[in-house]
């Protein structure tokens, strides 16, 4: 569409400086609060009377710099898992949910197995699948035994992937029973329904909620490191061990934080537009 | 020659007797229209054509061919009967154009190309040549209900079931597809639709039903049926239309 030139109004422009006035306000209204916020929580802290003590054993440059390769090579790890769990779980979830939803006495056994397992696994403690899996399995000496790493990440794709089929149900059944009927009416079967008209819209719906458990599983990964394996926060655990110091813990908290800054954002992103779409629909 | 024939229709929804022995029959390259209050099973009728609902009782034949045998594959019947939603019921998540070739690629296996030529066809024929990108929340209701008509178009069905199409649409809006109807009727396309509107229905019927208490309780043409009623439910129904200034 090609917009004809258009003049502003007088009164148009009155406003929009108005408008213009009101914003440089605002900016000056927040810096100026944010700068009163920001020294009086520096006077607090630094203030109290045990600062010196805390950011010698939180906040010391020297360990930080020396534990920071440990800690790197251990958050490596945490995103490997993060990223093959994350994976592994969206797509049992979705395998599951789906399962969930068939109807007809064939699928029975199916269904029940479906709805056991996100009954079972959404019930249990991660803690106690990945003793299980990680401490108890490999006890049965069985060949071809895959390593704790791959046994742990099993137990955090069969905790997530619970949660995860729900949160795909949920989005299954939020599609309007009249998109099924529209579709059937076309021609297509149950399958090319699923899979062109139901999970399309319901996938769309629910990424949000999915994107939000993504980032607790990014959380829940560095708990493989109870079976063996070396995450961030067990380097800094060993770090600190070394050294008395708890600034590797702080250092691998940052390094959390900056890892889960994008898929925050992602995630925020996603819910934006979901909401923007409700509007508009 | 018959196209369709339903003979003693029966659905109930949990004891809720809605088709009570129904029968109908319509013709090729007939215009059929159902009257009759809110709640009187013309939806429910239409949905048990199209094998939506499973049937209490009765028979339905397509072509001659007995489409109520359970052992009849309900994916290939539809392919052959067209329907339209009174709530239009697009895929917000598909193009216009999308929306219109998913039946012809999925179900008829075209080639894509080829499906969505015809799609653009379809949607020039109808005036929204400039809208094949665009996705269903960008349109006006009329404009979604004639996307609507020509997605169940675009798998050349024999039968078009058409469910209060306009009912949802702003009063200016109704003209427009009102006027696709007509075209479909003029292209010799045999259609049964329910409808409030008895102007249009008036117009464009060969034949007009009238449901009640579960059956077709008066047929015929529409000149009969509105202007010399025999039963007295449909002469009452028709008083009762009058008087909300609805004919
Ligand atoms: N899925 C359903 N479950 C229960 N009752 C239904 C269902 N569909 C329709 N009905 C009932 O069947 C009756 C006929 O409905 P319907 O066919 O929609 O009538 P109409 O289209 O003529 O307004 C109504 O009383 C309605 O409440
Ligand atoms: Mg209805």
């Amino acid at each position: 569409m090609i917009l004809a030139p258009h003049e502003p109004s007088a009164a148009q422009r009155r406003r929009e400086a108005y408008r213009r006035r009101q914003t440089v306000t605002s900016v000056l209204v927040a810096a100026a609060s944010t700068a009163a916020l920001g020294t009086l929580l520096v006077v607090a802290v630094t203030g109290a009377p045990g600062w010196d003590r805390v950011r010698r054993s939180f906040a010391d440059p020297a360990i930080a710099r020396d534990a920071l390769p440990e800690v790197l090579a251990g958050l490596w790890l945490n995103v490997r898992l993060l990223f093959c769990c994350a994976a592994g779980a969206l797509l049992l979830g979705l395998l599951v949910a789906i399962l969930r939803t068939l109807r007809g006495p064939v699928f029975f056994p199916v269904r029940a197995l479906a709805a056991g397992y996100t009954y079972t696994f959404r019930g249990l403690p991660l803690i106690i699948v990945l003793y299980v899996l990680t401490l108890g399995v490999p006890g049965l000496r069985l060949a071809g035994m895959p390593p704790v790493l791959v046994l742990g990440g099993l137990a955090l794709v069969l905790t997530y992937g619970g949660y995860l089929a729900e949160v795909f149900r949920a989005g299954i059944e939020s599609v309007h029973p009249s998109q099924l009927a529209a579709a059937r009416s076309l021609g297509l079967s149950y399958r090319q329904t699923m899979r062109h008209v139901v999970l399309p819209q319901a996938v769309r719906r629910v990424a949000p909620p999915l994107l939000n458990d993504v980032v607790a599983l990014q959380k829940d990964v560095g708990l493989v490191s109870l079976a063996g394996p070396i995450d961030a926060v067990r380097a800094a655990q060993i770090a600190t061990a070394e050294t008395f110091n708890y600034t590797p813990y702080i250092v691998a908290g940052a390094l959390f934080v900056l890892l889960a800054i994008p898929l925050i954002a992602v995630t925020d992103w996603v819910t934006l537009r979901a909401a923007r779409r409700q509007e508009r629909g | 020659m018959t196209l369709l024939r339903c003979r003693g229709l029966r659905k109930t929804f949990g004891g809720h007797v809605v088709l009570d022995g129904l029968d109908l029959t319509v013709d090729e390259h007939r215009v059929v229209a159902l009257i009759g209050a809110s709640g009187s099973g013309k939806s429910t009728l239409l949905r048990c054509v199209n094998l939506l609902e499973e049937l209490d009782d009765g028979t339905i034949e397509l072509d001659g061919e007995d489409i109520s045998d359970p052992r009849v594959d309900p994916d290939r019947v539809r392919r052959r009967i067209g329907m339209v939603f009174q709530s239009y019921n697009l895929f917000p998540h598909l193009s216009v154009l999308d929306n219109i070739s998913l039946a012809p690629v999925r179900v008829h296996r075209r080639p894509r190309a080829e499906a969505q030529a015809q799609a653009r066809e379809l949607l020039d024929r109808v005036g929204l040549g400039t809208k094949a990108d665009a996705y269903p929340d960008q349109l006006s209701g009329g404009q979604q209900q004639r996307v609507a008509i020509v997605r169940a178009l675009a798998n050349s069905p024999r039968l078009m079931l058409l469910d209060e199409i306009t009912s949802a649409l702003d009063p200016e809006l109704v003209g427009e597809v009102l006027a696709l109807v007509r075209e479909l009727k003029d292209d010799g396309m045999t259609m049964v639709l329910a409808t409030h509107e008895m102007g249009f229905a008036r117009e464009v019927a060969d034949q007009v039903c009238f449901l009640d208490g579960g059956r077709v309780v008066e047929s015929g043409p529409p000149e009969r049926v509105f202007g010399d009623p025999t039963e007295p439910r449909t002469r009452q129904f028709l008083r009762r239309i009058i008087a909300a200034g609805r004919l």
